[in-house]
């Protein structure tokens, strides 16, 4: 297995590669943008306004306006930048995890507090794929 | 001379620094995780460095995609908090170490590391919250800072091996700095966890553990981790754990563990800590006997 086939098998996974990074760049531009105050303002007061300013593909608006967490993941976005959104919104990094992750908020943390998600058949995608 | 005489390792969860700032620090969730840096804020009250070199990586504060330097080194006489969304933590402002900064930046890029001189630069939780579990809430950081902000957000960061031998060269650099200096090195960041995607939530104690003891006493085979298995087996984010090898490599070969925690969890990640000591420096070893790691 070469390196790019390894890093493709981790399954939930998305490494931000050069290639998200130039799909996602103004999308998570635009979330850098939220750490001024008179832009979060803004982007509240009229969110395909705010958007209309950046550059980002109708798709990348979509997910946003539908805080699609996982699907600006696909698109380019980067946790750090789209945590910008987040934090805009009053969420916390573990509640979109816990979003992200298809669970309750309950059962998130819950998990973290036994020790986390673990290794065992979360390496690979084939192991994924077995579960179903 | 300046010479490094210990070395820390240190996670930074800006969850750490929002139950500090927020007075949660006794809540039963925060009381384990604070009680494990106690030692350590005591040790460092008594080995009292000059300097620290706190390597960190910055969380899209104060860099963006515009720039992404691989190596920042901190040259300025100070550094504001960044505001990260939820307004600056109320911590002091950092003060830097211009002089031996600029000093190391110019022994670095001669010795083949080009470094990016920063002389504007508001420092995020990736630094503060480290300061903030080894010294507490004071008034004023007891001594000056030295940045050192390295690229893990973007893919390829530099590689372990890299991180290691910029270390060495650290250390070369701090050496040849002509003052009585007595610097503690930080590196921080990890343990095993991932913020993103359907596997967000991963926790890998088996590989911190090993993380862990080989950091100890074979950094050199720990430097040729290549980044899939970080990814893999601790995470997406727990690449971050690549920059303890830049404490590491500052250290003398055989520096001592001295003091070992680990937590789960902060959030959604791991808390790891180790202390390491150059058995070459003349530390004041203030860890009691039921403290420090055999």
């Amino acid at each position: 297995m070469t390196d790019d086939e390894a890093f493709e098998d981790i399954p939930g996974t998305l490494l931000f590669t050069a290639e998200r990074s130039r799909q996602g760049y103004h999308l998570n531009m635009f979330c850098m943008s939220l750490m001024k105050p008179e832009n979060r303002d803004a982007f509240r007061a009229d969110e395909p306004a705010y958007l209309a300013k950046f550059p980002m593909t109708s798709e990348q608006v979509q997910s946003v306006l539908d805080r699609n967490w996982n699907r600006m993941l696909e698109l380019g976005g980067n946790i750090y930048y789209t945590s910008k959104l987040a934090a805009c919104d009053g969420l916390s990094f573990q509640q979109i995890a816990a979003i992200m992750t298809g669970k309750t908020q309950a059962e998130y943390a819950d998990m973290m507090l036994h020790g986390g998600r673990p290794i065992e058949g979360n390496r690979s995608k084939s192991e994924w794929r077995d579960r179903g | 001379m300046a010479r490094i005489v210990a070395g820390v390792a240190c996670s930074h969860v800006p969850a750490i620094g929002a139950a500090l700032d927020n007075g949660k620090a006794g809540e039963p969730y925060w009381q384990p995780l604070f009680r494990g840096f106690e030692p350590s804020k005591n040790w460092i009250a008594e080995v009292k460095p000059d300097v620290v070199i706190l390597v960190y990586n910055d969380h899209g504060s104060a860099f963006s995609l515009e720039v992404i330097p691989t190596f920042a080194l901190g040259c300025a006489a100070e550094f504001p908090p960044a505001d990260e969304g939820w307004g600056a933590r109320p911590v002091p402002v950092v003060k830097g170490h211009a002089e031996l900064a600029w000093h190391m930046a110019q022994s670095l890029i001669l010795d083949e590391f080009d470094m990016t001189i920063v002389n504007k630069m508001e420092v995020d939780h990736g630094l503060t919250v480290p300061l903030s579990l080894m010294f507490g809430q004071p008034d004023a950081w007891p001594c000056p800072v030295i940045p050192l902000a390295v690229n893990v957000v973007q893919y390829p960061p530099p590689t372990g091996h890299r991180c290691y031998m910029l270390g060495k060269a650290i250390r070369k650099a701090v050496e040849s700095f002509d003052r009585p200096l007595r610097v503690v090195i930080f590196g921080t960041g990890g343990m095993s966890h991932q913020l993103q995607g359907p596997r967000a939530g991963l926790i890998n104690r088996d590989f911190d553990t090993r993380f862990l003891d080989k950091l100890a006493t074979d950094p050199q085979s720990l430097a040729q981790l290549p980044h899939v298995e970080y990814v893999r087996e601790a995470g997406s984010e727990g690449i971050e754990m690549v920059m303890w090898l830049i404490m590491r490599g500052a250290l003398d070969d055989d520096a001592k563990e001295v003091y070992r925690f680990y937590h789960v969890p902060a959030s959604n990640t791991a808390v790891g800590h180790m202390i390491l000591e150059n058995p070459t420096a003349d530390v004041t070893l203030s860890l009691s006997k039921g403290e420090r790691s055999s």
